[in-house]
């Protein structure tokens, strides 16, 4: 396979996202919802599926559900349990209670940074299963097992499956569309999206094309991605083996692969011949569910801002693009009341969104007057980049007050004459590179602004050094 | 015997000891079990021990409930903390429900006192009690004939006077068909009057815990302590029962019954003329009786042997032998879920699972499925029609007198036919009532049945009490 293969074809990726809800107790009985307990001690006779017992559903796991639905613009509709029925040992009562034909989230969209939009198809709730170990031979696979220990701690707890439009076009964005979501489970309280826990799990579906065709093609379903770097892994993978086949005119399978993560590869699970008939019919043991117009609007109104609208909130007070790698990332850590609270004192938005994303991304909060102190005094060209990150530093270190610490770190301004001194000094000590980039080797600036550095104990403005060479330049 | 109703009033009033009660009962289990099999477990240790208690109750000024003292047998279907539950099939060998169903909590919590688990069809899968994995029960009123089912060890226990009161369950006439054959009174409920927590599933949507008795009275008694509201069922009634026993004497002056002409057709004369006498004593009564057409009734047998099957498939798919009763090792997993399954299941199981898991397979699942649905909507159309002109229904509740033993077995749908005149009601979610009202040849029991819109038992009861005062 060559590296321009990919390039060739088009990749067409639909996730489907498996969400446990943060609820107290689990979707049908009164058992803790926790992970990490002991083995087998959040169970009682209706997650073990015991002859008799029968589900009551959990009137907040489809508050939080509404919540999901709400959050990707979903339309919350009357909805009907079903049973999917398939034997597996983790599943007590041998068949799983979700939604089938009538889910409760019914379309709706999720918008990226990078100002894309993915489709969702739908959002329904469901129960998880139990959690199988299997133990010695076959390579944590059920076939060739010595035996199996099954923990049900974990049977019965509320899951919402987000199942998204086959939208993504490339691996980057898939990750994006991840990442976003756990933002948005995370900001409305319906899941703590701990990847490493399984608290969020993905299924990706994945199919290839010539670019400008409009008919899918046969997909593979990957299956076991258990992070979102694994997701990014499997995807570059499988878009290189379907990629593979499809040049050497053999025809894509649609199957069930499992991704490996040690092997960096997929495997065939089952094709669609395998497939199980999961016979769905409606769960008789429950009632429909149909949220009142009442209960809906009060969950609506408790909904927080999400991080797409708070993005656009934060690019119009800063001024810039909406798609700003920095404006995600300060979202993303939380610090946009911070930059927006600076910008309203008078900072600079652009400055603020650098500094935040990147000096920020570790450790305390720093004040947000004192926060849009240094960045005053930076932009007021009375610090230097340099020691304005260093007096931030202390701030978010110590605490204090910006101009006490600038003066006490001898961060006063240069005065301009001396800075020009330094750099005549510097150009005239180096004729051969004063050349070059007079020449228009643009890089060189950086040697004369090593040196110039140099020269004055790093208290220098590196974008003053370099506009006062390109004045230089003009001059000659 | 003495009624459920005078044991009670007894009992509470210090009068009779609920030990003198149980040890009665305990002697004619003593006397006939052996030959009748109505019990896959005696308690009689328990029942001796739960009678003292009452009986220290009493004597302590307390008053033990509506039920004190009151010996009851409970079907095999209902769980029962730390005591073998078994639904009459090798598959739940050895397990012991860790939790009592809500209607046990609420007749222990009314102050009954539990003699036995009663045999049964196996998961209530039969209409004659052979289908048992522990070997049949027989009929009181003559032993080589059958209890009827899948109740029967319930119906033959109160006809025997083992149990003054029994519970069972009613999925396509399991309660009332017995009761017929077995010269006893039995309710099925409005499909969520009682709770089903606890009461292992043959066909959710379909199964009904109710009471068997010796009379009308006793009937109500039971009924009225089991029914209500339980938020553990998701689809309870989510408000309180009126009481039936308060109606008994209400009379029927002015009722409407219909008649269902359908449900007379194909019924044995001697049967289909108790209906009659039955239409002619309530019509003395005061009542307004006539015939009336519920046509869509009869596609009531072939959707219903569709419904059930297809849940009970979904129902019975736990017991693979993974997490409790039977297992049969395997090589592998699925291996291990065959042999316990082969193993633990008898035929007619088998049977009913694969019935049930081909009508939901994919590519089946709209013509049979779906289509049983929608004629189960027409009944409850066509019952809705005929309620709008009566207040209750008329009609048999066995097409023939108790049949001797092994006389179905070998040809299921004959068998699926003993219960053509009770399966409308359970596809309708409706409550009715088996009345006995006479005998047939051989002294054999014949009941007829009354049937009543949801949730009106009450108006139920009232002519059943009247039909009964009709024979004194």
């Amino acid at each position: 396979m060559t590296a321009t293969t990919a390039t060739e074809w088009e990749m067409v990726v639909g996730l489907e996202v498996h969400c446990e809800l943060a609820t107290a107790t689990k979707l049908f009985c009164a058992c803790r919802n926790a992970f990490g307990d002991e083995p087998n001690t959040n169970v009682c006779p209706v997650c073990l599926g015991l002859p008799g017992s029968l589900p009551v559903l959990n009137r907040h796991a489809v508050e939080l559900a509404m919540r999901v639905g709400l959050a990707l613009h979903s339309s919350v509709e009357p909805s009907l349990f079903h049973r999917k029925n398939y034997f597996y040992p983790d599943m007590p009562k041998d068949y799983q209670v979700s939604q089938y034909d009538e889910p409760l989230n019914v379309g709706g969209w999720l918008d990226l940074p990078d100002g894309s939009r993915v489709g969702v198809t739908r959002a329904h709730m469901e129960e998880d299963t139990g959690k199988t170990t299997h133990v010695g031979g076959g390579g944590g696979r059920i076939h060739g097992a010595d035996h199996s220990l099954v923990d049900y701690n974990r049977a019965g707890v509320p899951l919402v499956e987000i199942v998204s439009e086959p939208d993504i076009r490339s691996s980057e964005q898939a990750k994006a569309y991840v990442n976003e979501l756990r933002a948005i489970l995370v900001a409305i309280g319906a899941s703590d999206a701990r990847m490493e826990e399984g608290s969020l799990r993905i299924d990706a579906n994945v199919s290839l094309r010539r670019p400008g065709a409009e008919a899918f093609g046969t997909r593979a379903e990957i299956k076991n991605l258990n992070s979102v770097r694994s997701l990014g892994r499997a995807l570059e993978y499988e878009v290189r083996r379907q990629a593979g086949r499809l040049e050497a005119g053999e025809p894509v399978v649609q199957e069930t692969r499992h991704w490996n993560e040690d092997e960096g590869r997929t495997s065939s699970m089952r094709s669609k011949e395998e497939a199980y008939d999961y016979r769905y019919f409606p769960e008789p043991d429950l009632v429909p569910l149909a949220p009142s117009d009442e209960w809906l609007a009060g969950v609506r109104a408790a909904l927080p801002v999400l991080p797409a609208d708070r993005r656009v909130a934060l690019a119009a007070a800063a001024g810039v693009a909406g798609t700003d790698p920095a404006v995600a990332t300060v979202v993303h850590l939380g610090l946009d009341d911070l930059v927006l609270a600076a910008v309203a004192a008078g900072a600079g938005g652009r400055l603020a969104l650098n500094r935040a994303a990147n000096e920020l991304a570790h450790g305390a909060v720093p004040d947000a007057a004192a926060f849009a102190g240094v960045l005053r005094m930076e932009g007021d060209g009375r610090l230097t980049a340099t020691q304005a990150k260093a007096v931030l530093a202390e701030l978010v270190a110590s605490g204090g007050d910006p101009e006490a610490i600038a003066k006490a770190k001898g961060f006063e301004a240069l005065d301009g004459g001396v800075v020009a001194a330094a750099v005549d000094a510097a150009i005239a000590a180096a004729p051969e590179e004063w050349a070059r980039f007079v020449a228009g080797e643009a890089k060189v600036a950086g040697f004369f602004v090593g040196k110039v550095m140099a020269a004055t104990a790093g208290k220098a403005d590196g974008k003053a050094v370099t506009a006062l060479l390109r004045e230089r330049m003009a001059d000659r | 015997m003495t009624s459920a109703v005078d044991i009670a009033r007894d009992v509470r009033a210090g009068a009779r000891s609920a030990r003198d009660v149980v040890e009665t009962h305990l002697s004619a289990v003593a006397g006939r079990e052996a030959e009748l099999h109505a019990f896959n477990l005696v308690l009689a240790d328990e029942a001796r021990a739960g009678a003292d208690e009452i009986d220290r109750r009493v004597a302590a000024g307390e008053d033990p409930g509506p039920l004190a003292g009151v010996p009851v047998a409970l079907k095999d279907n209902l769980c029962t903390r730390g005591i073998p539950t078994t639904c009459s099939s090798r598959i739940l060998e050895g397990w012991r429900p860790p939790y009592d169903a809500t209607v046990v909590a609420r007749v222990r919590a009314a102050g009954a006192v539990v003699v036995g688990k009663t045999n049964m069809d196996e998961f209530a899968m039969g209409s004659s009690t052979e289908n048992s994995a522990f070997g049949p029960t027989r009929n009181p009123h003559d032993p080589s004939r059958v209890p009827g089912g899948s109740s029967g060890g319930s119906a033959a226990a109160v006809a025997a006077g083992f149990a003054s009161l029994a519970l069972g369950s009613d999925t396509g006439g399991s309660i009332r068909q017995p009761a017929a054959l077995c010269g006893v009174v039995g309710v099925k409920p409005t499909y969520g009057l009682v709770s089903r927590y606890g009461l292992v599933a043959f066909a959710s949507s379909l199964d009904q815990v109710g009471p068997f008795a010796g009379s009308v009275a006793d009937a109500a008694l039971l009924l009225d302590v089991i029914a209500g509201h339980d938020p553990a069922d998701s689809t309870s009634v989510p408000r309180p029962a009126p009481s039936c026993s308060a109606v008994l004497g209400d009379g029927v002056e002015g009722l409407r019954i219909g008649v269902v002409r359908e449900l007379l057709e194909g019924i044995d004369p001697e049967v289909a003329a108790r209906v009659s006498a039955a239409a002619a004593a309530l019509d003395a009564a005061g009542a307004k009786v006539e015939e009336v057409g519920v046509p869509a009734t009869t596609l009531a047998l072939s959707a219903y042997y569709v419904l059930a099957t297809a849940e009970a498939s979904s129902n019975l798919a736990r017991y693979d032998g993974a997490r409790y009763g039977l297992r049969v090792a395997g090589d592998d997993v699925t291996a291990m879920y065959g042999a316990t399954r082969a193993a633990g299941f008898g035929a007619e199981v088998k049977r009913r699972i694969m019935l049930g898991t081909y009508a939901l397979s994919a590519g089946y699942y709209d013509a049979y499925y779906g289509q049983a649905q929608r004629a189960r909507t027409l009944i409850i159309r066509a019952f809705d029609v005929a309620y709008a002109s009566y207040d209750l229904l008329l009609a048999p509740v066995t097409p023939t007198t108790a049949f001797p033993l092994g006389a179905k077995t070998a040809d299921p749908l004959t068998m699926y036919l003993s219960d053509v005149c009770t399966i409308p009601s359970n596809l309708a979610g409706h409550p009715a009532i088996s009345v006995p009202y006479g005998l047939g040849a051989g002294g054999l029991p014949i009941g007829v049945q009354i049937l009543a819109p949801a949730l009106a038992e009450t108006t139920m009861f009232r002519a059943a009490a009247a039909l009964e005062r009709s024979l004194a």
